[in-house]
């Protein structure tokens, strides 16, 4: 490679690979890599607001350990040294961790979550905490109490949500990876509508532990990145089984090989493709299967009959474990409470006649610190498990869940993956949807089946629609992360979306 | 189907979330419309199926029943967090005032 070219080309907007093999070729240092991401932060993050927190001397530490251990002719792993973003409902110990909520403004991690852990062993240099839709709860990021995140494509425009901050970021060039999580697209509609590589994997796949618990049951961990071999690195540095979350497993790397392309068969599910469906994003996606069976892949027509009830499962499923997981917030062990504060608590008699006692710490810390979003999702929660409505709600969402997973488990019956556009639409102005909930929970018709049915899905760039991307969503059996790491690889190298930057 | 202002009251007490009279109608609108998209799964005949729980079937995971106790450090790294604390402990409103 052209050392000149190297040096000439800003850092920051390398891949993982690109960056490892300068390390290693000693053409620039960790601390240079870190501090062109800083610097770029420096420069534009004022306009996109990626960030919640910036971790520059933290990062600049860890920089200088990996220079040192480069210095010493120590081998470096391909994620050491590397300057990464991780989403702020992630925990990072000593250091803010908000949610992106009042509830948890200044609450500092007392431990790292496992994919944290993992990655600082791997030599990770973490310069900061992205930003989030409150409490991983949105389509947009704009239910953020620190303010939305603007989609470097369009600033009038959202990143997608919740992990806007995070695939912003990787889009803008202000990191080289970053971490997202993901319950109902989270992970992949930011992907899509930032241009950039978004990878949900497998429920079971990646431990929650040091998450912040939204839905435990659909809640995963999953890489943003440039590309699809990045995606790849990541994943399998944090994948595995955990004792703190007894609901990873352990997969032996053999059950999946690699197949030749020639003889892998795609489906399409035909009711992914509805009539009013955004004409621009349709032949966006179109045109990427056509590419799919250029490229020597068989394409097929399949059908989820149950693709029209997804969303409807996942908004009685995700708001009753909301509702469950979030009683821990209480103003009494942690984050924003109205104790505390000199001021005795002033209300009326409640339903108990009392006044100012525990149940008004509750009632009172809870709804000052919690935003609207997760106010509705938890009330939304509380009543569909509530006596008299937990069997014609929650139960049968729960077995209309175990129908979603069967239609992906017949359709992988008669193909290996499975393509689909990941948003219906390009990245829509903010304050666009804002006030309907319902119209902002549409965004996520594509991606939400994937985590009722626990299967992995990855979104990959694959056009623009009036210069916003537009990204395709690839689907596969569950714990077959491979074969859809292989069909988005093939894709990306014969195509160039994935190497377009905006202008910022 | 709309909520009535008591359902919401209902609900608000459960979840625990003190609401203004505003809120109140603002979310008995917003939770009825989306009470009324999620209905639509009466719809779907589900009499011979069985609940999914875990997307990827596994049932049981145990570990030894061990008691570990968390260090000093780690001790006080939560009790920084807390609002109130004293003596080592966290301090609330009396549960049975």
């Amino acid at each position: 490679m052209n050392k000149k070219f190297i040096i000439k080309m800003p850092l920051n907007n390398l891949t993982i690979k690109q960056a490892h093999e300068g390390l290693r070729k000693k053409e620039f240092s960790a601390v240079d890599l870190a501090m062109a991401c800083l610097e770029q932060i420096k420069k534009i993050d004022k306009k996109v607001n990626a960030f919640i927190n910036v971790t520059e001397e933290a990062a600049l530490t860890q920089a200088k350990k990996v220079d040192e251990k480069i210095r010493r002719g120590e081998k470096i792993g391909g994620l050491e040294g590397i300057p990464a973003a991780v989403k702020d409902n992630i925990l990072t110990e000593g250091v803010k961790t908000t949610a992106a909520s009042k509830m948890l403004e200044n609450y500092i991690a007392s431990y790292d979550a496992a994919v944290v852990k993992k990655l600082k062993t791997a030599g990770m240099v973490l310069l900061g905490k992205t930003n989030l839709d409150e409490f991983a709860m949105g389509s947009s990021t704009e239910t953020s109490y620190f303010g939305p995140t603007k989609n470097p494509w369009d600033l009038r425009r959202v990143p997608g949500g919740t992990s806007g901050g995070s695939a912003g970021a990787v889009a803008a060039d202000e990191c080289i990876y970053a971490l997202g999580s993901d319950t109902g697209g989270s992970i992949r509609q930011p992907a899509s509508l930032c241009g950039v590589v978004g990878l949900k994997t497998t429920y079971g796949r990646v431990s929650r532990y040091g998450l912040i618990a939204m839905a435990s049951s659909l809640d995963q961990i999953g890489p943003l990145t440039k590309n699809v071999e990045d995606a790849r690195m990541v994943l399998e540095a944090i994948a595995g089984r955990d004792e703190m979350d007894a609901t990873t497993i352990k997969i032996s790397k053999s059950n999946f090989k690699s197949q030749d392309f020639k003889n892998i068969k795609i489906g399409v599910p035909k009711e992914y493709f509805v009539s009013g469906m955004d004409r621009g994003v349709e032949e966006c996606v179109k045109k990427a299967i056509k590419k799919l069976e250029e490229l020597g892949a068989k394409i097929e027509e399949v059908s989820l009959p149950h693709a029209e009830y997804g969303l409807a499962v996942y908004y009685i499923i995700m708001p009753a474990e909301v509702s469950a997981n979030l009683a821990r917030f209480d103003g009494i062990r942690y984050g924003y409470s109205i104790l505390g504060k000199g001021n005795p608590l002033q209300s009326p008699l409640n339903i108990r006649g009392e006044k100012g006692g525990l149940y008004e710490v509750y009632t009172h810390s809870r709804a000052r610190g919690f935003g609207d979003e997760v106010k509705r999702r938890i009330m939304l929660g509380a009543y569909t498990l509530s006596t008299g409505y937990y069997d014609a709600y929650y139960l049968k969402a729960q077995k209309v869940r175990t129908l979603v997973k069967q239609d992906f488990e017949k359709a992988f019956q008669k193909v290996d993956c499975l393509v689909t556009p990941t948003s219906p639409t390009v990245a829509f102005k903010l304050g666009e949807k804002f006030d309907d909930p319902l119209t902002m929970y549409l965004s996520d018709i594509y991606t939400v089946s994937i985590n009722v049915a626990g299967v992995p899905a990855i979104s990959i760039p694959c056009g623009f629609v009036k210069n916003l991307p537009v990204g395709l969503q690839i689907i596969g059996k569950h714990f077959d992360e491979e074969t859809i790491l292989q069909v988005a690889q093939a894709y990306e190298e014969a195509t160039e979306w994935h190497k377009m930057k905006p202008k910022i | 189907m709309k909520l009535t202002k008591e359902q919401v009251q209902h609900i608000a007490n459960l979840a625990r979330l003190e609401l203004t009279a505003k809120e109140k109608e603002k979310f008995r609108d917003q939770l009825s419309s989306i009470l009324d998209y999620v209905e639509k799964l009466k719809q779907v005949d589900t009499k011979e199926v069985a609940g999914t729980a875990h997307a990827t079937g596994l049932e049981n995971v145990m570990r030894e029943d061990k008691i570990t106790s968390a260090s000093k450090e780690a001790k006080d790294k939560l009790l920084e967090a807390a609002p109130i604390s004293e003596k080592g402990l966290v301090k609330t409103r009396g549960v049975f005032e």
